[in-house]
């Protein structure tokens, strides 16, 4: 789905003026942050599992290309085929051709937002491959004919009202009852026999397991085990920043994934993919194959991102952000929304295009506090403001304004004079204590009142005071 | 934050250069002489260097670094004489003592006096209670007020116990809790305005929570913040005024709010 060549701001305001999407986010950030709340006070260690966490990444984004090829070596070892891929392009162009070369009619798909990352749904559609997206949330998407909002739970922008409606208009037998358990039910009946009907199965994953060459995904829904079990093949896509180097960090990774994103202890279902079916196996796919996905991640090493790469894509920093919350996920017009998605959608799609990301944020840190791998967002947010100052892409105004500010702040006694002008001006369009109808002051005054000054600045009293004395 | 804050003795009395910020300079001295009374109070030795104007952090945060280092270096120029900088702002503070030595980070000559100069700025609060140990004597004001904790305070600096420390020595003050306290308001200096619709759908909530407090006054660490949150409140209609936490504990508690008429 291309979004119309909307402006962020545009895309902003349709947002805010939209109740039942405040309402559908608030539900959904809402839990969300209650229960990762009091996940943590269950958890003490949360601080050193953190630092722990975070130190296994930096390592292993340190000798990435010793892990990749050391799991390259045991994935292959076990029978599973690896394939690279430096583009979204390529990456899914990989697939759709292991999908043809399968003669598969219809896959069947386990949610990865890397899929998102690389255009993997419209690929396939393109392609004319029948795709059924398995998790129930995707299928909410793929009905509504719209991308996912959020990471975690992608159609965060439908209230259940909305599905319950959507269910009615598209299932073959939905439910009768309004309750979450019967839409689930009328979900499963319409899906239950595409799972196995499909020619191939396509997941992404959590952690690639650099020693033994598995991967690792998580799912509430078991839809992962159920979805990749009876295919003949199994591909799995996946960014080359999810290594890890053995089974036991995966699960030192996962008990931070876990709490931040749901707040559970762990996720219902945790699936190590290690290879196809071998002789005496009773289930498995025929053919098992891993992409390993580039797209931009090594430039993020080079180009000061690398702190982003440890990202295991929980979700916290856009449930606890105040403006994804206000927002929701599409007006960021990205693969992935929020702080997180701000600092990557310019990887992915150039500043030129996402300038405002970056931009409209408070940097208040939020994000960073509760981070499981302590990445700071907001630094690397700033850095892409720097990078826009840079390249020219800030407006002429907010440059202009700038040096002339810098100018006056850097000559005191000038400044003096431009604060007293200031606050007599300001003073003129005064009533009631505030300021109103002040040209230039519009972008305040829409929303709330702007309080008039004093009658002169601090440092003017001060210097009488002082002259006083 | 290397060095152990308590362990830190105060030269007696300590040389403090107050640097009242370019909001409060301009907006609302009276946070100003607040600080200088508390400091005083004290016994501090305080003065308000003349050179001082902003400390860069709009040009900062809008990513024009060359601008931030030409106001780091006059900060530091002026702030470098004194034993203490102090100012009643945490997101001042919060951009001398974390942000100075990345805007200067190409300059090693400067950017190691950014450093000296951050082990000992402090934001007004965490200076009266961390470093001076002091209690405000003698501060009557008898209302239900209510504490937001504006983030670059809260997180860049850990400002969160002190100033509800120095609230309760103030006789007739009763803290309400407030729901979302370190959540940000939707000021983020220049971000208000470049996205004010934003901004506002963030702030009326925070002023729905300021209401439901039940507090009659708002309080804070930040001159920014508060604009922001007493101009919504105002525009809603709501009662609830609003201070600098500075001025209650300095006993201006009972002039004008920010944004009422003097
Ligand atoms: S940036 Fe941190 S909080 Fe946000 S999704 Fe990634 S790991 Fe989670």
């Amino acid at each position: 789905m291309q979004e119309a060549p909307m402006s962020f701001k545009a895309r902003a305001e349709r947002a805010l003026a939209d109740p039942t999407l405040k309402l559908a986010i608030d539900r959904t950030t809402g839990t969300a942050e209650r229960k990762r709340a009091v996940a943590m006070t269950q958890f003490p260690q949360f601080e050193a599992a953190r630092e722990c966490g975070k130190r296994i990444k930096d390592h292993v984004i340190a000798h990435l290309d010793h892990y990749l090829l050391e799991f390259e070596r045991n994935a292959i070892a076990s029978g599973a085929k690896v394939h690279w891929a430096r583009t979204a392009e390529e990456a899914s162009q990989i697939v759709v051709s292991l999908c043809r070369q399968a003669g598969a009619k219809r896959v069947t798909r386990v949610k990865s937002m890397l899929g998102e990352e690389i255009g993997l749904p419209h690929a396939l559609d393109e392609a004319g491959i029948e795709r059924v997206e398995t998790d129930l949330a995707e299928h909410i998407v793929q009905l509504g004919g719209d991308r996912p909002s959020h990471i975690v739970w992608p159609s965060m922008h439908r209230t259940r009202e909305q599905v319950s409606e959507m269910f009615k208009r598209s299932h073959r037998a939905p439910h009768r009852e309004e309750t979450i358990e019967a839409m689930v039910d009328s979900a499963r009946r319409e899906l239950r026999d595409k799972f196995l009907s499909a020619d191939v199965a396509i997941s992404g994953a959590n952690f690639l397991v650099a020693d033994t060459g598995a991967t690792c995904t998580v799912t509430n829904e078991g839809n992962a085990e159920l979805t990749t079990t009876p295919p003949r093949v199994h591909i799995v896509t996946a960014g080359i920043e999810k290594l890890v180097p053995t089974t036991a960090h995966a699960f030192a990774m996962l008990r931070l994934l876990v709490r931040s994103a749901t707040g559970a202890d762990v996720t219902q279902y945790t699936t190590f993919h290690c290879g196809p079916k071998q002789p005496g196996d009773r289930d498995g796919p025929e053919e098992f194959h891993i992409v390993l996905v580039d797209n931009g991640r090594t430039r993020m090493l080079r180009e000061g991102l690398k702190e982003m790469l440890r990202c295991i894509r929980c979700g916290a920093c856009m449930n606890h952000c105040v403006v994804f919350r206000q927002l929701g996920g599409h007006v960021y017009g990205g693969t992935y929304p929020g702080p997180m998605g701000a600092v990557l959608t310019p990887v992915f799609d150039g500043l030129k295009s996402s300038r405002d990301l970056p931009h409209a944020c408070t940097l208040n840190g939020k994000c960073q506090e509760v981070c499981p791998v302590d990445i700071p967002l907001p630094t690397l947010l700033r850095g892409w403001r720097d990078r826009s100052w840079r390249e020219g892409l800030e407006p002429a105004s907010m440059r202009v304004g700038m040096g002339l500010f810098t100018f006056v702040a850097s000559r005191p006694r000038l400044y003096r004079l431009a604060t007293a002008v200031a606050i007599r001006v300001m003073r003129l369009f005064s009533r009631g204590g505030t300021v109103r109808g002040m040209p230039g002051l519009g972008a305040w005054t829409a929303h709330r009142e702007f309080p008039a000054p004093a009658e002169r600045s601090f440092m003017a009293m001060y210097k009488d005071l002082e002259k006083g004395q | 934050m290397t060095q152990p804050q308590s362990a830190s003795r105060p030269p007696s009395p300590p040389r403090v250069g107050l640097f009242v910020t370019c909001l409060v300079d301009a907006m609302r001295p009276s946070v100003g002489f607040a600080a200088l009374k508390l400091l005083r109070d004290a016994g501090c030795r305080v003065e308000v260097p003349e050179a001082q104007t902003c400390c860069g952090q709009p040009a900062f945060n809008s990513g024009d670094t060359a601008d931030t280092a030409v106001l780091a270096r006059r900060f530091i120029e002026a702030f470098e004489p004194y034993d203490y900088v102090v100012a009643p702002s945490g997101s001042c503070v919060g951009m001398t003592r974390a942000h100075y030595v990345e805007a200067l980070a190409d300059d090693p000559a400067w950017a190691e006096r950014a450093r000296r100069l951050a082990d000992r700025t402090y934001e007004l609060m965490s200076f009266l209670v961390d470093v001076m140990h002091f209690t405000p004597a003698g501060v009557k004001l008898d209302a239900t007020v209510t504490y937001h904790d504006s983030c670059s305070g809260l997180r860049e600096l850990g400002v969160y116990a002190q100033p509800r420390a120095l609230l309760d020595s103030v006789s007739g003050l009763s803290l309400m809790p407030l729901e979302g306290n370190d959540v940000c308001c939707g000021f983020g200096g220049t971000f208000c305005v470049k996205y004010p619709a934003i901004s506002n759908a963030v702030v009326a909530e925070k002023a729905d929570a300021i209401d439901r407090s039940g507090a009659r006054l708002l309080l804070g660490g930040d001159l920014g913040c508060l604009m922001n949150m007493a101009g919504k409140l105002k525009r809603k209609g709501s009662r609830v005024r609003a201070f600098h936490a500075a001025e209650v504990l300095a006993g201006m508690g009972d002039g004008p709010a920010i944004g009422e008429e003097r």
